[in-house]
Protein backbone atom coordinates (compact mmCIF):
# COMPACT_ATOMS: atom_id res chain seq x y z
CA UNK A 1 0.00 0.00 0.00
CA UNK A 2 2.90 2.38 0.73
CA UNK A 3 3.95 2.81 -2.96
CA UNK A 4 0.44 4.05 -3.81
CA UNK A 5 0.60 6.44 -0.85
CA UNK A 6 4.00 7.68 -2.06
CA UNK A 7 2.60 8.50 -5.51
CA UNK A 8 -0.30 10.37 -3.89
CA UNK A 9 2.16 12.25 -1.66
CA UNK A 10 4.22 13.34 -4.68
CA UNK A 11 1.07 14.49 -6.49
CA UNK A 12 -0.32 16.54 -3.60
CA UNK A 13 3.09 18.01 -2.71
CA UNK A 14 3.66 19.06 -6.33
CA UNK A 15 0.30 20.81 -6.66
CA UNK A 16 0.70 22.43 -3.24
CA UNK A 17 4.22 23.69 -3.95
CA UNK A 18 3.19 25.12 -7.35
CA UNK A 19 0.35 26.98 -5.61
CA UNK A 20 2.63 28.22 -2.82
CA UNK A 21 5.31 29.53 -5.22
CA UNK A 22 2.82 31.15 -7.61
CA UNK A 23 1.04 32.75 -4.66
CA UNK A 24 4.29 34.23 -3.37
CA UNK A 25 5.14 35.42 -6.89
CA UNK A 26 1.73 37.06 -7.09
CA UNK A 27 2.32 38.91 -3.82
CA UNK A 28 5.65 40.10 -5.20
CA UNK A 29 4.39 41.19 -8.63
CA UNK A 30 0.84 42.52 -8.19
CA UNK A 31 0.46 46.30 -8.64
CA UNK A 32 -1.25 47.37 -5.40
CA UNK A 33 -2.23 46.22 -1.94
CA UNK A 34 -5.79 45.08 -2.66
CA UNK A 35 -4.74 42.96 -5.61
CA UNK A 36 -1.98 41.43 -3.49
CA UNK A 37 -4.63 40.16 -1.05
CA UNK A 38 -5.90 37.83 -3.76
CA UNK A 39 -2.82 35.57 -4.22
CA UNK A 40 -1.84 35.79 -0.55
CA UNK A 41 -5.25 34.95 0.88
CA UNK A 42 -6.43 32.19 -1.42
CA UNK A 43 -3.41 30.23 -2.54
CA UNK A 44 -1.88 30.14 0.93
CA UNK A 45 -4.62 28.21 2.68
CA UNK A 46 -5.18 25.86 -0.26
CA UNK A 47 -1.45 25.15 -0.67
CA UNK A 48 -1.13 24.38 3.03
CA UNK A 49 -4.12 22.02 3.01
CA UNK A 50 -2.83 20.20 -0.09
CA UNK A 51 0.65 19.76 1.39
CA UNK A 52 -0.85 18.55 4.68
CA UNK A 53 -2.92 15.98 2.76
CA UNK A 54 0.26 14.88 1.02
CA UNK A 55 2.01 14.50 4.38
CA UNK A 56 -0.94 12.55 5.83
CA UNK A 57 -0.13 9.68 3.46
CA UNK A 58 3.37 9.49 4.98
CA UNK A 59 2.09 8.95 8.54
CA UNK A 60 1.76 5.18 8.03
CA UNK A 61 5.57 4.99 7.90
CA UNK A 62 5.72 5.66 11.65
CA UNK A 63 3.94 2.81 13.45
CA UNK A 64 3.97 4.13 17.02
CA UNK A 65 3.47 7.86 16.52
CA UNK A 66 1.78 7.91 13.12
CA UNK A 67 -1.74 8.27 14.51
CA UNK A 68 -0.80 11.22 16.70
CA UNK A 69 1.01 12.85 13.78
CA UNK A 70 -2.07 12.42 11.57
CA UNK A 71 -4.32 13.99 14.22
CA UNK A 72 -1.93 16.95 14.55
CA UNK A 73 -1.78 17.39 10.76
CA UNK A 74 -5.59 17.50 10.57
CA UNK A 75 -5.63 20.01 13.45
CA UNK A 76 -3.09 22.26 11.69
CA UNK A 77 -5.02 22.11 8.40
CA UNK A 78 -8.35 22.87 10.10
CA UNK A 79 -6.89 25.74 12.11
CA UNK A 80 -5.21 27.39 9.12
CA UNK A 81 -8.28 26.85 6.96
CA UNK A 82 -10.34 28.77 9.54
CA UNK A 83 -7.88 31.51 10.50
CA UNK A 84 -6.18 32.39 7.20
CA UNK A 85 -9.33 33.91 5.60
CA UNK A 86 -10.09 35.70 8.88
CA UNK A 87 -6.60 37.25 8.96
CA UNK A 88 -6.82 38.28 5.29
CA UNK A 89 -10.22 39.87 5.87
CA UNK A 90 -8.92 41.70 8.94
CA UNK A 91 -5.95 43.09 6.97
CA UNK A 92 -8.24 44.25 4.13
CA UNK A 93 -10.67 45.87 6.58
CA UNK A 94 -7.86 47.63 8.46
CA UNK A 95 -6.46 48.98 5.17
CA UNK A 96 -9.90 50.17 4.08
CA UNK A 97 -10.49 51.91 7.43
CA UNK A 98 -7.04 53.51 7.20
CA UNK A 99 -8.14 55.09 3.93
CA UNK A 100 -5.96 53.20 1.46
CA UNK A 101 -7.22 53.87 -2.08
CA UNK A 102 -7.61 50.98 -4.54
CA UNK A 103 -5.34 51.15 -7.59
CA UNK A 104 -6.94 52.36 -10.85
CA UNK A 105 -5.90 52.70 -14.45
CA UNK A 106 -4.85 56.22 -15.38
CA UNK A 107 -7.88 56.96 -17.57
CA UNK A 108 -10.48 55.23 -15.38
CA UNK A 109 -13.06 57.63 -13.89
CA UNK A 110 -13.24 57.87 -10.12
CA UNK A 111 -16.55 56.31 -9.07
CA UNK B 1 10.90 9.90 -0.29
CA UNK B 2 13.06 12.35 1.73
CA UNK B 3 14.28 13.81 -1.58
CA UNK B 4 10.74 14.72 -2.62
CA UNK B 5 10.03 16.28 0.77
CA UNK B 6 13.31 18.21 0.58
CA UNK B 7 12.40 19.53 -2.88
CA UNK B 8 9.03 20.67 -1.55
CA UNK B 9 10.80 22.39 1.35
CA UNK B 10 13.12 24.23 -1.05
CA UNK B 11 10.13 25.39 -3.12
CA UNK B 12 8.48 26.71 0.04
CA UNK B 13 11.73 28.50 0.95
CA UNK B 14 11.80 30.16 -2.49
CA UNK B 15 8.28 31.42 -1.82
CA UNK B 16 9.33 32.69 1.60
CA UNK B 17 12.15 34.73 0.03
CA UNK B 18 9.76 36.30 -2.50
CA UNK B 19 7.43 37.28 0.36
CA UNK B 20 10.42 38.64 2.28
CA UNK B 21 11.25 40.88 -0.69
CA UNK B 22 7.67 42.19 -0.62
CA UNK B 23 7.87 42.74 3.14
CA UNK B 24 11.05 44.79 2.63
CA UNK B 25 9.66 46.73 -0.33
CA UNK B 26 6.39 47.71 1.35
CA UNK B 27 5.23 50.32 0.44
CA UNK B 28 2.36 50.43 3.00
CA UNK B 29 2.43 48.76 6.45
CA UNK B 30 -0.45 46.54 5.32
CA UNK B 31 1.71 45.06 2.56
CA UNK B 32 4.28 44.15 5.17
CA UNK B 33 1.66 42.60 7.48
CA UNK B 34 0.20 40.61 4.58
CA UNK B 35 3.62 39.33 3.52
CA UNK B 36 4.53 38.43 7.11
CA UNK B 37 1.25 36.58 7.59
CA UNK B 38 1.80 34.58 4.40
CA UNK B 39 5.38 33.89 5.49
CA UNK B 40 4.04 32.50 8.77
CA UNK B 41 1.75 30.11 6.90
CA UNK B 42 4.67 28.99 4.77
CA UNK B 43 6.76 28.50 7.92
CA UNK B 44 4.07 26.18 9.30
CA UNK B 45 4.29 24.12 6.10
CA UNK B 46 8.09 24.11 6.25
CA UNK B 47 8.24 22.97 9.88
CA UNK B 48 5.79 20.15 9.11
CA UNK B 49 7.91 19.09 6.12
CA UNK B 50 11.07 19.30 8.23
CA UNK B 51 9.60 16.85 10.74
CA UNK B 52 8.96 14.29 8.02
CA UNK B 53 12.34 14.93 6.34
CA UNK B 54 14.19 14.20 9.59
CA UNK B 55 11.88 11.25 10.46
CA UNK B 56 10.59 13.02 13.57
CA UNK B 57 6.87 13.89 13.18
CA UNK B 58 6.96 15.35 16.71
CA UNK B 59 7.88 18.62 14.97
CA UNK B 60 4.17 18.97 14.20
CA UNK B 61 3.57 20.27 17.74
CA UNK B 62 5.89 23.18 16.90
CA UNK B 63 4.02 23.78 13.65
CA UNK B 64 0.67 23.86 15.46
CA UNK B 65 1.97 26.32 18.06
CA UNK B 66 3.43 28.49 15.28
CA UNK B 67 0.10 28.56 13.44
CA UNK B 68 -1.66 29.83 16.56
CA UNK B 69 1.03 32.44 17.32
CA UNK B 70 0.99 33.62 13.69
CA UNK B 71 -2.76 34.27 13.73
CA UNK B 72 -2.76 35.99 17.12
CA UNK B 73 0.20 38.23 16.24
CA UNK B 74 -1.39 39.31 12.94
CA UNK B 75 -4.64 40.24 14.66
CA UNK B 76 -2.73 42.02 17.46
CA UNK B 77 -0.69 44.14 15.03
CA UNK B 78 -3.81 45.04 13.04
CA UNK B 79 -5.68 45.97 16.19
CA UNK B 80 -2.76 48.15 17.26
CA UNK B 81 -2.73 49.95 13.91
CA UNK B 82 -6.50 50.41 13.89
CA UNK B 83 -7.08 51.54 17.50
CA UNK B 84 -3.54 52.68 18.47
CA UNK B 85 -3.61 50.36 21.49
CA UNK B 86 -3.64 46.60 22.15
CA UNK B 87 -5.89 46.27 25.22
Amino acid sequence: MQPVFDVLTVFFLTVGCVLAVTGALGVLRMPDFYSRLHPAGKTDSLALVLIIIGLLFQCSRYPGIGTGAAIRLVLIAGFIFLTSPVATHAIAKAAMLAGLEPWRKADEPHV
Amino acid sequence: MPGVLLGAGLAILAGVFMLLARAFAGPTPFDRILATNAMGTKTVIFVSLLGFISDRPEFLDTALAYAIINFVSTIAILKFIEFKRIG
